[in-house]
């Protein structure tokens, strides 16, 4: 990369920022009593609070300097993974399955599993998920200390260190309200260092129209701007592929699968002090999310357009965009916010994977299978010992990365095997009450290995491959599209295996799915008369409706 | 960690949720910090920092939009303060007091 020419201005904004993420930690260690107050903000933030934790959680910087990526390597179609991608799946989360989560009580998404399936089921998901959170931290870690040595010149090791250390000081004090506070700051932060590279970025190009115009005269070529074209099934090319891939794969099974059962992601609304604000909390988030691309892919753009040979130089890959913009137009200042946010958005992406960790870890498998029944005062001990553990845990992972950075990435493919499959086995628990306790676990394992089998199989399939034509050497094999098609094979598996099990196995009792399945009343939930409802104007179906008719909206414009 | 092993003794301890603090107030701070400071130096721009972001002399454009957002949450914080959540019933706050 490069090494930005950082001041004492832009120290001191970077050590102010600082101070105040360990401040909040050291501010909310008060409010942590019960292992609930530490591992679950004790149910008791407004909507606004988690709806914005809610995206920052996601809004790491891997997001934010990949998406810029794509979009410098993709073009516009970019925005199907906000829009066909992340913002349906958020509304469905509010409306839909959010009175499931937040009405049942239930402290994780593995412990949705544990009550609607059974032990097998749970335990499947609870390690998976929580050893793929430990590694992502470790892995967030590393990209950190990459950018930190690249920008400002630290040692790898002590970049690893002394940012694991914020993390440490602000979790183990506040708990996730100390990372929730912190994501939420850090959101307002993020924006406020990439509005003005795009401001300048554009101000410099000649405007929005000058950009499209230079744009479409770079290798992306005419397409670069437009979202749909070139995804016809049979003869693809759009640099996602067709829009069965767009659509099912990416849209409604990784999308749905990532935001509403991630529970990185549902912890941040189930902290939430009501169901209302529960439901309301992804709805909130969606409303950003809308809007990210323009901070995230216009400015990958920009950099396309004004950075020669980006992608092919060593010195300029596509996830340089964004600091290479940050190096040639921001003056001493602005570049201490842009720097804060980046650094705050590295240290969020690994926050979020140590704290949902820890509710996991302690919840899922110490308590319900190590060591049961103790006082909650023991939990929340166990609590902050595993967040020690976990953040040492990723510290290593982060040094094996930096050593062998190709392990890193066969680990995360391996995880992406275990999500593809969740979404199909949620939406089934939840709408049909027949299904037996046996098929949870049962479809799980097929959906897994379906999204492996067509990950391999899929590099023999000329259709993948750039033009229709297979390549020996698999150069020009579209991994998206792979990828999308993946995920549409192992919903396929799951739901199938799901179905045959139930039909051959024992179902449930109904009276154990109480506030589990849709349809079946919770007796202990309390009557609907007489819980508060929120103003009109905050109704979830209101706020859902809203966000996917400016998400329509917008996809015919830019289409 | 003392606090933690007093709450050992009693079977039940209480959440302690409703003793965080409001986070507008932070933000608030932040941010009208950064915009005071941005904005100082926005009325020092140099002829080179202003020609490096495309003649736009950025620090004072965003020194003035940090400040505002700032002073938005500080003000929604005044005017609409946090609601202390109902005291927890059956000698909740006793037991707090026991703690300190």
């Amino acid at each position: 990369m490069l090494r930005l020419d950082v001041n004492f201005f832009d120290y001191t904004i970077l050590a102010i920022y600082f101070a105040l993420v360990v401040g909040i930690g050291f501010m909310a260690r008060r409010a942590v009593a019960t292992s609930e107050d530490f591992l679950l903000s004790g149910r008791s933030l407004p909507a606004w609070v988690t709806g914005l934790a809610f995206i920052s959680a996601n809004l790491g910087a891997i997001e934010i300097l990949g998406m810029a990526a794509n979009g410098a390597q993709y073009g516009m179609s970019t925005v199907h993974f906000y829009w066909i991608g992340a913002v349906p799946a958020m509304v469905f989360l509010g409306i839909v399955m959010m009175p499931f989560y937040y009405g049942s009580r239930v402290r994780s998404v593995p412990e949705f599993l544990l009550r609607r399936f059974n032990p097998a089921t749970h335990l499947f998901n609870a390690l998976s998920f929580a050893l793929a959170a430990v590694l992502t931290a470790g892995v967030n870690l590393y990209a950190l200390a990459l950018v930190i040595n690249a920008l400002i010149g630290w040692p790898i090791w002590v970049s690893i260190i002394v940012s694991a250390g914020f993390v440490l000081a602000y979790i183990l004090l506040g708990g996730l309200s100390g990372a929730i506070y912190n994501e939420v700051l850090q959101f307002f932060v993020i924006v406020a260092g990439l509005v003005p590279l795009v401001i300048i970025g554009l101000h410099d190009v000649g405007g929005y129209s000058a950009l499209k115009e230079k744009v479409t005269h770079t290798a992306l070529g005419p397409n670069s701007f437009s979202t749909w074209s070139g995804t016809n099934v049979g003869h693809w090319t759009n640099p996602l592929g067709d829009w069965i891939g767009i659509v099912m794969g990416l849209g409604f099974v990784l999308s749905f699968g990532y935001w509403t059962t991630n529970f990185a992601e549902v912890q941040r609304a189930l902290s939430a002090k009501d169901l209302s604000a529960a439901q309301r909390t992804p709805l909130i988030g969606s409303f950003p999310k809308i809007f990210i691309p323009a901070l995230t892919i216009i400015p990958g753009l920009i950099a396309l357009v004004l950075i020669p040979n980006l992608g092919k130089d060593k010195n300029a890959t596509y996830n340089d965009a964004i600091p290479l913009l940050m190096n040639r137009f921001l003056p001493n200042g602005t570049l201490g916010v842009a720097l804060a946010g980046l650094l705050a958005a590295f240290m969020a992406g690994m926050a979020a994977n140590v704290s949902s960790f820890n509710t996991v870890f302690t919840y899922d498998i110490w308590q319900t299978y190590v060591v049961k029944g103790r006082r909650d005062g023991y939990y929340l001990r166990v609590g902050r010992v595993i967040t020690v553990v976990g953040i040492v845990i990723g510290i290593f992972t982060a040094f094996i990365a930096s050593g062998y950075s190709n392990i890193m990435n066969y680990i995360q493919l391996l995880f992406s095997y275990f999500n593809a499959p969740l979404f199909a086995t949620f939406i089934i628990a939840m709408f049909w009450k027949r299904t037996s306790p046996w098929s949870g676990v049962a479809g799980l394992a097929a959906g897994t290995l379906g999204a492996a089998v067509m990950h391999f199989g899929g590099y023999h399939i000329a259709y993948f491959y750039k033009g229709g034509v297979f390549d020996p050497s698999h150069s020009t094999i579209n991994a998206q599209m792979l990828n999308f098609y993946g995920a549409i094979t192992a919903f396929v598996a799951d739901v199938v295996v799901t179905v045959a099990v139930t039909l051959v196995t024992k179902p449930k009792p109904v009276s154990e799915l109480a506030g589990l399945v849709w349809g079946v009343h919770d007796p202990n939930a309390p009557d609907p008369d007489t819980v508060p409802k929120p103003a009109w104007w905050a109704s979830p179906k209101l706020l859902g409706g809203t966000a996917l008719g400016i998400v329509a909206i917008l996809s015919v414009i830019f289409a | 960690m003392s606090d933690q092993t007093s709450n050992d003794d009693v079977d039940t301890p209480k959440s302690a949720a409703s003793r965080l603090f409001d986070i507008r107030l932070l933000i608030g701070g932040l941010f009208t910090l950064y915009g005071l400071m941005l904005t100082v130096a926005g009325f020092f721009t140099s002829d080179s920092a202003r020609a490096k972001a495309s003649n736009i002399n950025i620090n004072l454009w965003l020194g003035i939009g940090m400040l505002v957002l700032g002073l938005f949450f500080l003000l929604w914080h005044r005017l609409n303060p946090l609601k202390l959540a109902p005291p927890p019933d059956d000698g909740a706050a006793e037991q707090r007091r026991h703690e300190h």
